[in-house]
């Protein structure tokens, strides 16, 4: 009976195949743009966690001044680290894999006639382990060029491209600011970071030679410390603020310095896409009820049409349940119809729209099964209306229609 | 009311109406349609309602047929009354103990004749198999052997007829209710619908309740009700020749 009453309502609407379809056109929309809009919502929040995943997330950064930001902040005004500071964390706490000290300034770097503003960065070697560099071409620094203050320099990939177009940039000599710089290395390009800025934006040198030679001062901006697989980073974190304390003496009040965790930054990323994901879903929702709406309007037509049969049925035996129900599945097969057709149209938008956001495709089988039910409760909700007044209708009146 | 029942209920006429009024609207614009009706009518009969417009005489049938329920007075069914039930037991007496056959033939458009006739076994949840063989038999019944396939739009009023009363007795009702079921044929197929209608009450023991405007189709009949201004104003036995 059920399976009968389901293909009736397939006859019927193949019926009015052009009626239906304009009727659907609401579900389908609504629902392909709740699975497009999480979908891709997905993607962008798998594309922010492995970003920052690729940090490292057992990367924490210790930096002068208060953590937040804005006004309050005391940041300009804390004392900046030292070199020193870097070495007693590498030697004072324990579990840590690598302390790299960063200093850095933007300056203006010259290659013949090309000449490119960019970030110069003074740091060891310790720079690529934390931050997860690779190199494309040539050598990090040796260790005298390190304790030497030697003029060497390894570029990243834009500044490459900028200073040198298709050249082979290594060994060649380079001026940053004022001084003369040989390139002895090529960092591996890395893309946009999640947050649209250039990664590849940077030329890395020796860190006291960026002190002695740029700086003009000792002063280490930020500390990068990768705490070793399996290490609780909050315990590091702990140790890292309670040696800093003691070596800034500060006794009771605020800390002039804050460690961040990575692990924390992911969570706070991730949730907000998540909450964008939501809210973008939900608008799309909204159209969802409006194609609710079309249906249920629709089936009053259809109910209105169809008097005489209404009347055929009740006579020959039908209880007003089997008709209310001959209408209800009609509804319900219908939006479910336009579910379907709004699902493969959504994760073809989906695959479309990751493609051109460069985004990963993540399938959300879940989303997929929440708007189906959904779009057939719509059916449901928006069917009941017209299906009940066909089942009420007085089978006489019903006849005579004409 | 199946075969094993009692001498008392066996004894009892078919349909059994008494004292039945029906009137319609309220206050001042009330109009009574049927003024008290009584009327006996035994299994096997063919009964033939005439009667001129607005005499009440489709009211009546409509009260007969469970689609409408009388103002005051009694209708037993059997052993059952009728004026008592819920739409919906009257919905289930219609689907197991009546059947239709109206004027305009309503049958389903862009359905073919085989769906047609299906529809009451359908509401009586009998399996795909057996419903073919039953709609099969009361086409052939009706002479539309190989006509299955048509929808009514492919088939002539007679035919479309037919195809209607197929449907009306495919469930074997206990009564076959008909509505000028000759009012929009001509005298040839009106005939053939009449040998049909006589053919099914004489070999399948079908009781007939039909309206006409025709005293032509009245002849077919084995008694005569005749309606004026809501009550019976004659009740003759017809003697067919």
């Amino acid at each position: 009976m059920w399976w009968e009453t389901i293909l009736l309502a397939l006859r019927e609407i193949r019926r009015n195949l052009m009626r239906s379809s304009l009727t659907i056109l609401g579900i389908i929309i609504g629902v392909a743009a709740v699975i497009t809009m999480v979908t891709l919502g997905g993607g962008v929040t798998a594309k922010v966690t492995s970003d920052i995943a690729k940090l490292g997330t057992n990367l924490l950064l210790v930096r002068p001044g208060q953590g937040h930001h804005g006004p309050g902040g005391t940041r300009s005004t804390a004392d900046a680290f030292e070199v020193s500071d870097a070495e007693a964390i590498a030697l004072e706490i324990y579990g840590l894999a690598a302390v790299a000290p960063v200093a850095s300034q933007v300056v203006q770097g010259i290659y013949g006639n090309e000449n490119w503003s960019t970030t110069v960065m003074g740091s060891t070697n310790a720079y690529l382990t934390v931050r997860d560099w690779l190199l494309e071409k040539g050598r990090t620094f040796t260790d005298s060029e390190n304790r030497g203050g030697k003029a060497a320099c390894i570029l990243g990939a834009t500044v490459r491209k900028e200073l040198f177009g298709g050249q082979d940039p290594i060994g060649a000599v380079i001026r940053l600011g004022k001084l003369s710089f040989q390139v002895v290395g090529l960092f591996a390009a890395k893309g946009q970071s999640s947050f649209g800025t250039d990664q590849d934006d940077f030329v890395l040198i020796p860190l006291r030679t960026f002190q002695r030679r740029i700086a003009g001062n000792t002063d280490v901006d930020r500390i990068y410390v990768s705490a070793r697989d399996g290490m609780s980073t909050k315990k590091v974190q702990r140790d890292i603020e309670a040696l800093m304390r003691e070596r800034r003496h500060i006794v009771h009040g605020d800390d002039d310095f804050h460690v961040r965790d990575m692990q924390e930054l992911l969570s706070t990323m991730t949730g907000t896409t998540r909450v964008l994901t939501g809210l973008l879903g939900a608008v799309a929702a909204v159209s969802l009820l409006v194609g609710g709406i079309g249906i249920m309007n629709i089936m009053l037509v259809s109910v209105t049409e169809r008097t005489r049969e209404i009347g055929i049925r009740l006579a020959v035996g039908a209880l007003e349940r089997d008709v209310l129900m001959q209408f209800l599945v009609e509804a319900v097969v219908l939006s479910s119809c336009g579910g379907l057709i709004g699902i493969v149209v959504g994760i073809i938008a989906a695959i479309v729209g990751a493609h051109f956001l460069s985004v990963p495709f993540v399938f959300n089988p879940g989303i997929v099964l929440i708007s189906f039910v959904f779009s057939g409760a719509v059916g449901v909700v928006f069917g009941y209306f017209p299906a009940r007044q066909a089942g009420q209708m007085d089978p006489i009146e019903a006849l005579r229609h004409e | 009311m199946n075969k094993g029942t009692s001498p008392q209920t066996r004894s009892r006429p078919l349909i059994t109406l008494h004292g039945i009024t029906k009137v319609y609207g309220s206050g001042l614009a009330a109009m009574a349609a049927l003024k008290g009706i009584d009327l006996i009518i035994e299994r096997g009969e063919f009964v033939a309602v005439m009667g001129p417009s607005g005499s009440g005489k489709s009211t009546c049938m409509n009260i007969l047929g469970c689609l409408d329920t009388p103002t005051a007075g009694a209708y037993v069914f059997e052993n059952v009354n009728v004026e008592k039930l819920t739409r919906k037991q009257r919905a289930l007496l219609r689907r197991h103990y009546l059947g239709f056959v109206f004027q305009g033939f309503n049958l389903l458009n862009r359905t073919s004749a085989l769906e047609n006739v299906e529809l009451p076994l359908i509401y009586r949840g009998i399996p795909v198999a057996e419903r073919r063989i039953y709609s099969l038999r009361a086409l052939e019944t009706v002479g539309l052997k190989g006509w299955e396939k048509h929808t009514p739009s492919e088939l002539s009023g007679g035919q479309q007829q037919r195809v209607a009363i197929a449907r009306a007795i495919v469930a074997n009702p206990k009564v076959l209710l008909a509505d000028e079921p000759t009012g929009n044929l001509d005298s040839v197929c009106s005939r053939e619908i009449m040998e049909v209608l006589v053919g099914l009450n004489r070999d399948m023991g079908i009781t007939l309740c039909m309206v006409t405007h025709d005293a032509h189709m009245a002849i077919f009949a084995k008694r005569t009700i005749h309606f004026l201004d809501g009550l019976i104003d004659a009740d003759e036995q017809n003697h067919r020749v």
